[in-house]
């Protein structure tokens, strides 16, 4: 039970927002000597398994090509099209994206969009572009709403995918158990919570656009 | 055959670039910090495997140091002005998504067409690796045609992804150590632990309680170690296996898939889902770390409430 230190020295540095990458190796440590480790054995296995993530980072390769494409004025052009619509609000252009990525991710196209390559470059200018004027807090809410749209169309889409991780995660886990499921059976019951997803996040950028007009009356 | 070496290849010199062009970053005032960091980072990709363990380790402890230090400044690279930009918008126009549509298109078709190509019967790419190559490869395209279609100088793809690296900054590596951490908190049984926690405190008797301690559960763990992935075996050999299927009868396929999507409602709300909920708090120049998570906040609540009431309905067929 000791190791689960690790868990409380994660808690509290975050909460008490200090440097979160040495918050995680004082957790690991924490919980490495709770475990009976020593401290090179920690850092040995911490930087064994670092070494064969690193495939989490290699995402960063997609950087140069949105920051070329964002000196060229990309993120203008987008707010441009926005602009000439007719009817569009944040909270619209939010919406429709969400049911695009929800329906993306759902065919397997979890990789198609995400925060480096879509939110920020389009999908934050779009949003913004179409609340305009916007107050400085009412333009952090904005952005924040946008990275915030991305991740719960991704989440609550990807497991409607037969192959997706987290399926074969399942299937793979129960079979080890003794239960056979197929993964057409859990990826039909990943609909009703996708489904009421969208509509829970849908009313949610409905009411925030209610709210920004409102800041902005009162401005 | 292409597999992560050749991935990790380019990010390797794509940090070292990085690394130098920080190094020499005059308006910089903390250039040198950003070039050990980045530096470090290419260290990473190109030579890790020869590093060793505990190498590796301390060069994670390092990276953390310089980032806990406050080692990390902003780099200024020369980049056009918001009136240029509106400019070279006026001029390019629709063309300026072509480039932005090519990263999608490419990764779909590369994931698609790399498993199936062999080269005299030995596949041409690593099949488990196909996206992540195929992502690699359409970055790539996607910087050279953006360069040449709108006339950009030799040196724009790198500064400008030093502009955003910087922009990231320690956030960009945090994913990582944390996927790090979790095979840490794996080789010390945390998850045991908190598993044989979770179990103890569920109410056996009660179907309904049975169903709100497992979705719960799975949200709260799941916030915890940072992925629902770690937290659904622990969770689901701890309460949904002995209890809401067994003893309840729960089909195990809706039971499981409802789980999952418990789980993923706690990534929405903890800041160790680092690449989902800090660094677009980072890209996006939030104010606030956990803006973010604020605006999922909501979302997540009702659909754990919502998770719980459609595993109630739909699991339990008699």
């Amino acid at each position: 039970m000791l190791t689960l230190l690790g868990v409380a020295v994660i808690v509290l540095g975050f909460a008490l927002r200090f440097n979160p990458l040495l918050v995680v190796i004082a957790a690991a440590m924490t919980s490495g000597l709770a475990a009976g480790l020593s401290p090179t054995e920690v850092l040995a296995a911490f930087g064994k398994a670092f070494n064969t993530n690193r495939y989490v980072s290699a995402a960063w390769l997609v950087l140069p090509a949105i920051g070329v494409l964002e000196r060229a004025g990309l993120k203008e052009q987008a707010r441009r099209t926005i602009q000439g619509l007719k009817g569009a609000s944040a909270g619209r252009i939010l919406l429709a994206y969400l049911a695009l990525r929800q329906i993306a991710a759902a065919l397997g196209l979890t990789q198609a969009a995400g925060q480096a390559q879509t939110v920020r470059p389009l999908l934050a200018p779009m949003a913004e572009a179409a609340a305009e004027p916007l107050a400085d807090d009412a333009r952090q809410r904005v952005r924040a709403m946008s990275a915030a749209t991305d991740n719960v169309g991704l989440f609550f889409g990807e497991d409607i995918f037969l192959a997706i991780g987290s399926i074969l995660l399942i299937v793979g886990f129960l079979d080890q158990s003794g239960i056979t499921v197929e993964p057409l059976a859990l990826s039909v019951w990943a609909i009703p919570t996708a489904v009421c997803a969208f509509v829970v996040h849908g009313a949610r950028l409905l009411l925030f656009d209610r709210r920004l007009a409102k800041t902005r009356d009162a401005a | 055959m292409i597999g992560l070496p050749l991935v990790y290849l380019l990010a390797g010199l794509m940090f070292a670039a990085f690394a130098g062009l920080s190094a020499a970053d005059r308006d910089n005032a903390k250039r040198f910090g950003n070039a050990a960091f980045w530096g470090l980072f290419a260290v990473s990709f190109l030579f890790g495997d020869r590093l060793g363990d505990l190498g590796n380790g301390v060069l994670a402890l390092l990276l953390a140091v310089i980032a806990g230090a406050g080692r990390l400044g902003l780099g200024a690279p020369r980049t056009t002005t918001d009136e240029t930009r509106e400019a070279l918008a006026t001029r390019h126009g629709p063309r300026l998504f072509i480039p932005a549509l090519v990263i999608p298109v490419m990764v779909l078709a590369g994931s698609l067409v790399l498993k199936r190509l062999t080269i005299h019967g030995a596949p041409l790419a690593d099949p488990k690796q196909a996206t992540l190559i195929s992502l690699a490869f359409a970055a790539i395209v996607a910087a050279i045609l953006a360069s040449v279609m709108f006339r950009q100088p030799p040196s724009a793809p790198i500064q400008e992804g030093r502009r955003l690296m910087d922009l990231v900054g320690w956030a960009a590596l945090l994913p990582q150590m944390l996927a790090a951490l979790g095979a840490v908190f794996a080789l010390a049984g945390v998850g045991k632990s908190v598993g044989e926690l979770a179990v103890m405190i569920t109410p056996v008797d009660s179907r309904f309680a049975a169903v709100a301690a497992y979705c719960v559960g799975m949200a709260a763990f799941t916030a915890m170690m940072g992925n629902a992935f770690a937290a659904f075996p622990v969770m689901t050999g701890g309460i949904a296996l002995p209890l809401v299927i067994g003893r309840f009868h729960g089909d195990p396929a809706v039971v499981c898939a409802i789980g999952m999507l418990s789980g993923f409602c706690g990534t929405l709300l903890t800041p160790l889902a680092a690449n989902f909920n800090l660094v677009p708090a980072a890209l996006l120049r939030l104010k606030d770390r956990y803006a973010v998570i604020r605006a999922q906040a909501p979302t997540a609540f009702v659909m754990l409430a919502l998770n719980v009431a459609l595993m109630n309905l739909l699991a339990f067929h008699r």
